[in-house]
This record gives structure tokens, C-alpha cells and sequence, in this order.
């Protein structure tokens, strides 16, 4: 017992050292974030400690701002249709595969690998040399390459859902019950993944929310994200470029939190059954 | 047996994408990168960029910073996790809410905040200059100090994301066993739990690394197409007005594609290597 309370007296002591990294850590993850906030908050700020006033100027501009909310709308736009569709392209296939063919999971794996090996700057490339004197509008190769983009993400997401609630063995019941597998995937097994899915749409949203290489590359100026936007407003008005990424960490913050929650509460549940 | 088979006609939309969206302007670039600007075959662009020391020098700037990046960025991730796992787990949970957040911040956001913060009028430059500090003397943001600091910020939380769950692998039981065995915790570390966790750690430190040599956009936001970076000098190839060429973009492409393939399966075996020791 004496000894117990030693060995953690001195495990407490030598914590010490990785709980002063933690903390050195935590404040350089944090330092540039809440800067930023302060500075969308400030009149000016220039070799003082702290702002010398504070403003909602700049966020009243710029929530009035057309080229803002258009390209807020555009993004929004882009993302969450990208998204679905990447969804409808993937899920199948993955159920498929899982499901009847789980011997061709391995190549699905090697696929996975090489998408990480694939980055966007590289896309971009082949991309440019394939598409761009063909006519087709690069918008659309965009959304053709974003879903590629989302493979791994939605691919791990769906696949923890589906080995979850054991799809093999449902699929087999519904169809010893008379049920075609085209029948048990929309009715049994979707219903079952939903909240997996969900996950893994929200994502992918924050995913291309942020993506800013193949949009810019691909397309350019001929239609601005969100994205694009603020990397203009950083050359120009460091106020306004500062509100803007401020507001960009608080949506994405709150959809971090809200994702966290729900694969909590999804795990939890698949602890329970 | 029939059936099964028709189920395959729902894997065709998803052949079309990677056939058309990956396959596609993979071999494009691939067959690009060997013919010249007027359409022959030939290696003269990979012969220009080894001869070329801008381009050399490309490869060796990016590999610096991403070696130093992941290096960094996976030893702060197990210092973290280390922390973490001394704490209870609704205190570790909310850490790990926290290094989520701000793994949002990549890219334009991340390369910002750094402006506002270092920038050449930044807060911090600017309050060391009253105080005497000249800090703008010593660290330039737009230069390989800056976009190091940049890079090991995006590469931490991804890093505790990946070493956090590795020391469930280290159970309290084994350290018990140890210490009943009249092992210090210090060498318990050395001689068993660093060993369990390195294939892991550096498994990470492959991803990080890989995470690294692609990023563009941080870069470029900082210093345009200034710092001479592998991705930055693909970059203004392929989409610059002027000075575009895509041939040499392609090559440069095709290089650091290489680079990536051969760090996901140098990641492959450290992983193959942990699942093997994990379950002894």
C-alpha cells in the first residue's frame, strides 16, 4: 500500500514534464486563434498589450457584404451537393463490397492508400493536362474530384458503421425472409448506418469547406468560395480577413463539437447493443 | 449467386469517378511529365530539373521542412498523449476536443492568424520592438522559420489524433507487472512501453511527413510562389500565365508522387510491424 502511494507520488512528479508540454502546446494551438478573434474585435492595434478599442464594425460590414455572402452561398452550395453525391457514389459501393465481395476489400485498401499518396497539388495537375481544353466546365471536374477526395473518410466512417451492425448476416436474413438485396440495403441497412453516415456527411462538409488548392487551381476567380475570398481579404484588410476567419473557427467549431458528440453518442449506443 | 452479381452494377458509379477523377489524370500527368512542350516523347524534363539547382533545391527545402515538421509535430503528439493518458478521461476527452478545434485551421486561416500574429506588422513583432526585443530582426514569417512554425502547428493535432490511441495499447497492468517486478517506471518506458509504441509513433511520423510534402496552400498564402518549396514550384508551373510550364509540373509531379508513394509504404510496414506486436 506504502509503496503504491510512492510509485504514484513520483508517476505525479514525472508527469510534470509532458503536463509543461501539454500546456506549451495548448497555447501555441490557441495563441494565433484568439489573437485573430481580438483583432476582428479591435479599432486598431498597433505596440500596445491589448486593442485600443473594441468595434462590431467589422462584422456588421462584412455580414453586409454581397461578395461575402454570395461566396458563403457558393460554398455552402458546392459542399453539402458534393457531399451527397459522394455519398450516393460510395455507400453502395461499400456496402457491395463489404457485404458480397469482401474478398476485393483488400484492393479497396491499396485504393485508400494511394488516394493518401494523391495530394491535392498533384490532382490538380492531371487534372488541368486531361480537362482543361476539353469544353467541359471545371466546376464540374471539381466536384468530380472531390469525391474522390471524401473516399477514405466516408469509406472508414460507413465501414465502422457496417461492421457494427453485422450487414453480412442482416442482408442474409432479409433475403432468406424474401426481401431482394437491392430491398435490404435501402430498408434494413441504411436505417442502421444512418447516424455513421451522418457523421461522416458532416465530415466531409468541413472537409471541403476548407479545401482551397483544386478550387482555386481548377476554377479560379470565375467562382469564389468562401475560401477564396479570404485569401484575397488577407492581402487587403487584415480586419475584415481577421472577422472572416474568426466567423470560419466558430462554424467549424461548432461543427467539430457537434460531429464529437454524435460519434460519441454512436459508439456509446453500439456499446450498448 | 445471380443476384449477388447484379449488386456489382452499384459499384459502376464509383468506377466512373476513379476511373475519371484519379486513374485518368493520374496516367495524364504520368505521360505528360515525359514528352516536351511540343508533344515528343523524351526525359528532358526530368534532365532539367537534377541539372537545375532551383529545382534540387525545391526538393531539398520541402524534405527539410517536413522531416523537421513531423519530427516535431510527433514528438509534441507523444509528449500529449503521454500527458493525456496520466489524466482522467473526461480531462483527456476535452484536450482532445480542444486539438480537434484547431485542426480546422489550416491553410489560408492558419497562414493568416500567423500575419496577424508575426507578420511583418504582426502583434508580437511589433510589441517587442517597445520593448526593446527586436524579435523582427531575428524571425521573418515569410521565411523557413515561419513556415516551420506554420507546418508543426497543422501537423500537432493530426499527431495527437493518431499517437493518442496508442498508448490504450499500454495497459496500467503491464506497468503493474513491471514495478512487481521491481522495475522503475523509467525503465519500464525504455525497455517496454517506448518499444510498444515506437511502430506507431513513427507510422505517424510517416503521415505527417507525407501530410507535409503535399501542403500547399499554407505556403503560398505566407509567401506566394517566393519560398521555393516542391508543391509551391508545381503550383505556379502548371497555373502560372507566363512562366506556366506543364510538362516540367508534371515531371516535378510525378517526383513528388513518388516521394509520397514510397512514405505510405514505409507507413504500411511500421503498421504491419505494430499489429504484430500488439497482439503478442
Amino acid at each position: 500500500m506504502n509503496d503504491m502511494n510512492v510509485s504514484i507520488k513520483t508517476r505525479r512528479k514525472q508527469m510534470g514534464a509532458s503536463k509543461v508540454i501539454l500546456l506549451l502546446v495548448l497555447a501555441y494551438l490557441f495563441i494565433p486563434v484568439l489573437v485573430t478573434v481580438l483583432f476582428s474585435f479591435a479599432t486598431q492595434w498597433h505596440h500596445t498589450l491589448l486593442p485600443e478599442g473594441l468595434t462590431l464594425d467589422t462584422y456588421r460590414s462584412l455580414f453586409t457584404d454581397i461578395t461575402v455572402l454570395r461566396a458563403l452561398g457558393r460554398s455552402t452550395v458546392l459542399c453539402a451537393g458534393t457531399t451527397l453525391l459522394a455519398l450516393g457514389v460510395i455507400v453502395p459501393m461499400e456496402f457491395v463490397v463489404l457485404t458480397f465481395f469482401p474478398r476485393l476489400e483488400k484492393l479497396l485498401q491499396s485504393l485508400l492508400m494511394l488516394t493518401y499518396a494523391v495530394p491535392g497539388i498533384i490532382l490538380a495537375i492531371g487534372l488541368i493536362r486531361t480537362y482543361s481544353s476539353t469544353g467541359i466546365p471545371m466546376l464540374i471536374i471539381v466536384v468530380g474530384v472531390y469525391v474522390i477526395l471524401l473516399l477514405p473518410i466516408i469509406y472508414q466512417a460507413v465501414k465502422n458503421s457496417l461492421l457494427t451492425i453485422k450487414a453480412p448476416e442482416l442482408v442474409h436474413s432479409a433475403t432468406l425472409l424474401g426481401s431482394s438485396p437491392l430491398q435490404a440495403f435501402l430498408k434494413v441497412i441504411l436505417p442502421c448506418i444512418a447516424p455513421g453516415v451522418l457523421v461522416a456527411a458532416l465530415l466531409s462538409f468541413s472537409i471541403l469547406f476548407g479545401e482551397f488548392t483544386l478550387i482555386n487551381m481548377l476554377v479560379g476567380g470565375k467562382f469564389k468560395t468562401l475560401q477564396m475570398i479570404l485569401y484575397e481579404t488577407t492581402n487587403k484588410d487584415a480586419h475584415a480577413a481577421s472577422a472572416l476567419t474568426s466567423a470560419y473557427f466558430l462554424m467549424m467549431g461548432l461543427l467539430t463539437l457537434f460531429l464529437i458528440k454524435r460519434s460519441n453518442a454512436t459508439t456509446r449506443k453500439g456499446e450498448r447493443g | 449467386m445471380n443476384n449477388k452479381n447484379k449488386m456489382l452494377i452499384y459499384t459502376l458509379p464509383f468506377l466512373f469517378f476513379l476511373l475519371l477523377f484519379l486513374f485518368v489524370p493520374l496516367i495524364s500527368m504520368i505521360i505528360s511529365s515525359i514528352k516536351n512542350a511540343g508533344g515528343a516523347f523524351t526525359l528532358e524534363n526530368y534532365a532539367e530539373i537534377f541539372g537545375n539547382f532551383f529545382y534540387i533545391q525545391s526538393f531539398i527545402n520541402s524534405i527539410g521542412i517536413s522531416l523537421l515538421s513531423s519530427l516535431v509535430g510527433a514528438a509534441a503528439g507523444a509528449f500529449v498523449s503521454h500527458a493525456m493518458h496520466s489524466m482522467s478521461s473526461s480531462a483527456s476527452q476535452k484536450i482532445l476536443v480542444c486539438t480537434n478545434l484547431t485542426a480546422n485551421f489550416a491553410g489560408v486561416p492558419l497562414a493568416f492568424s500567423f500575419i496577424v500574429l508575426l507578420g511583418n506588422s504582426g502583434i508580437l513583432i511589433l510589441l517587442s520592438e517597445k520593448l526593446g526585443i527586436h524579435l523582427g530582426e531575428s524571425f521573418n514569417l515569410y521565411s523557413w522559420s515561419g513556415i516551420c512554425l506554420t507546418y508543426v502547428y497543422f501537423q500537432i493535432p493530426l499527431a495527437v489524433m493518431l499517437i493518442f490511441p496508442l498508448y490504450n495499447a499500454i495497459s496500467e497492468s503491464w506497468l503493474e507487472s513491471a514495478t512487481l517486478l521491481g522495475a522503475h517506471k523509467a525503465q519500464f518506458w525504455r525497455r517496454v512501453g517506448i518499444p510498444t509504441l515506437l511502430p506507431g509513433i513513427l507510422g505517424t511520423t510517416s503521415i505527417l511527413f507525407a501530410n507535409s510534402m503535399g501542403a500547399y496552400v499554407t505556403a503560398y498564402t505566407l509567401t506566394g510562389s517566393a519560398y521555393n518549396l516542391l508543391a509551391v514550384r508545381i503550383g505556379s508551373l502548371i497555373s502560372g500565365d507566363i512562366f506556366a510550364r506543364p510538362e516540367l509540373g508534371s515531371a516535378l509531379g510525378v517526383c513528388l508522387g513518388a516521394i509520397l508513394v514510397g512514405t505510405v509504404l514505409l507507413n504500411q510496414m511500421l503498421m504491419r510491424r505494430l499489429q504484430k506486436d500488439v497482439q503478442i
